[in-house]
């Protein structure tokens, strides 16, 4: 059975000329880059060389650039080192509803421990307001932290927007761009960014690293101690193969990122509109056009559930997501779609495709011949689906 | 994460639909994750003649759905009264733990659906 990956958005293959390159730091280059050696300097030469090329595909310069193990933890040392740094000067903390755990979590941590926190909403389509921003901030306001692209609706922030309001109040500014990176022009500079948190594993580099953007001046305290590594922010012997692999993987999506990005535009397109057109009771999750990531497509299809669906798409090599309670570990369903809006029942069928370097017209075609066919089955199955009576 | 059990049920279902005009019906939803499940009966002298399901749910929802309809299929409402959730997750072959609480679903919509005939046939 062919096997059609369109679950990007969760992880992507490793570029083979990234994991060509970091197979010679396991193996032949093995130093550690704080070792006065041969074998330290060598790698240390190609870990600076990474955070170059971190740093220039999000306009930023290479002292800039903290490496960290992924995401996550950048999003955590971007808010909780900032609040630490910063305790002195507010408690006021500003966010959407729609970021990542990594982000609500870690801010939902700090208002249990005194911190006061604003949660913005966003509107049907999953942006948030830029007036809403500017409304919030306070005189003790120190920390608003905005996501570049939802990881579920695909939809994009106004950042440069924010980023202004921000700088004219005094307030750091932290973007989760891990979705965005690749897929989306960033400049840390004009958009007005304090911190920026990206990972490796989303852009065809490893997983395990990732890094966060500290514009020179921003001070934030570290969270792990014990050495002297990335400016003491980031204590702990370097993962360099990986790091060294992101900085590759960096590398080729700034090379890659317009070609490949005219191809994301035209399948994600043309699922869409296959699917709404194929599929009676769908609805689009998020918004169109250049409001959405090139390769981000969300629906809701009723009368359906979401894990369901993925069961019967991986059933003929398909993988992709969904937002429904039946397929989170806790058993709620997407906080995404509910801040947009979407009732309940609608997130649990929901399904999201999400599109990457490898795949091809023939893969939508599939999908789009083969949905249809899970769809009719399971409303069939469905107690909720009355359309036609009592289909045995 | 499902045993071939469960996906076998996923995929080929048994006893999908409606009975029309059942003897029983039971109608159950999750409050858990909020998915819904109905069991239509045909009962005679107090034996299940027919059992049809439709499910909401995820495929552990799904497979449990239609495992329980098999189990009790031929048998006396006493005895169908006795298949427990347990019992269902077991046929399966189990179920993980975080779906576990589907299993219960099935069991609810059969026990509410005996009940219905039940209360019908003035026995309750
Ligand atoms: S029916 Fe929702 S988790 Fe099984």
């Amino acid at each position: 059975m062919k096997r059609i990956y369109l679950d990007h958005s969760a992880t992507t293959p490793v570029d083979p000329e990234v994991a060509e390159l970091m197979m010679k730091y396991y193996v032949e280059y093995y130093g550690n880059p704080s070792s006065v050696h041969f074998f330290g300097r060598q790698v240390k030469k190609a870990l600076e060389e990474a955070r170059e090329q971190v740093a220039q595909l999000i306009g930023a310069q290479p002292s800039e650039i903290i490496f960290t193990s992924g995401g996550t933890e950048s999003d955590n040392l971007a808010i909780q080192g900032t609040v630490r740094a910063r305790n002195n000067k507010g408690k006021h903390l500003i966010t959407t509803a729609i970021e990542h755990h990594a982000v609500l979590d870690a801010f939902k941590y700090l208002a249990k421990n005194g911190y006061d926190l604003t949660i913005l909403p966003v509107d049907e389509e999953g942006i948030v307001s830029v007036e809403d921003v500017s409304k919030a901030i306070r005189p003790d306001t120190i920390l608003i932290s905005v996501m570049h692209a939802n990881n579920e609706v695909g939809s994009i922030q106004p950042i440069a927007e924010i980023g202004k309001i921000a700088r004219e109040n005094g307030v750091l500014f932290h973007v989760d761009a891990v979705q965005s990176l690749g897929k989306l022009p960033i400049d840390v500079v004009s958009m007005n960014i304090d911190l920026l948190s990206i990972s490796s594993h989303k852009i065809y580099g490893p997983k395990g690293v990732g890094a966060l953007y500290v514009r020179r001046g921003v001070k934030i305290s570290p969270l792990v101690f014990g050495g002297s590594q990335e400016r003491k922010l980031r204590s702990g012997t370097e993962n360099a193969p990986g790091i060294i692999g992101f900085g590759k993987a960096c590398e080729l999506a700034g090379l890659r990122m317009e070609e490949e990005n005219k191809k994301l535009y035209y399948l994600r397109d043309k699922l869409i509109d296959g699917i709404l057109k194929k599929i009676p009771q769908v609805k689009l999750n998020g918004p169109l056009g250049d409001k959405r990531l090139p390769n981000n497509v969300n629906v809701s299809i009723k009368y359906v559930e979401g894990e369901s669906l993925l069961l019967s798409l991986d059933m003929i090599g398909v993988a992709a997501s969904s937002g429904s309670a039946c397929t989170s570990g806790s058993l709620d369903p997407s906080h995404v779609l509910l801040a947009m809006g979407i009732s309940h029942e609608v997130a649990h069928g929901s399904l999201r495709f999400s599109l990457g370097r490898q795949n091809t017209e023939e893969d939508i075609d599939f999908v789009l011949q083969e949905l249809p066919k899970i769809v009719d089955r399971l409303r069939a199955m469905s107690p909720l689906y009355k359309s036609d009576a009592s289909s045995v | 994460m499902y045993s071939e059990k469960v996906i076998d049920h996923f995929t080929n279902p048994r006893n999908v639909g409606e009975i029309e005009n059942p003897d029983g019906v039971g109608e159950v939803g999750n409050a858990q994750c909020g998915d819904i499940m109905r069991i239509t009966l045909d009962v005679e002298d107090n034996i299940i003649k027919d059992i049809k399901f439709k499910t909401f749910g995820c495929g552990a929802a799904v497979a449990t759905s239609s495992m329980i309809t098999e189990m009790v299929k031929g048998k006396t409402l006493e005895e169908a009264l006795e298949v427990s959730n347990k019992a269902v997750a077991e046929a399966l072959g189990g179920l993980p733990p975080i779906k576990m609480h589907c299993s219960n679903l099935a069991a609810d919509a059969l026990h509410a659906a005996i009940k219905d005939y039940l209360s019908k046939q003035n026995k309750v």
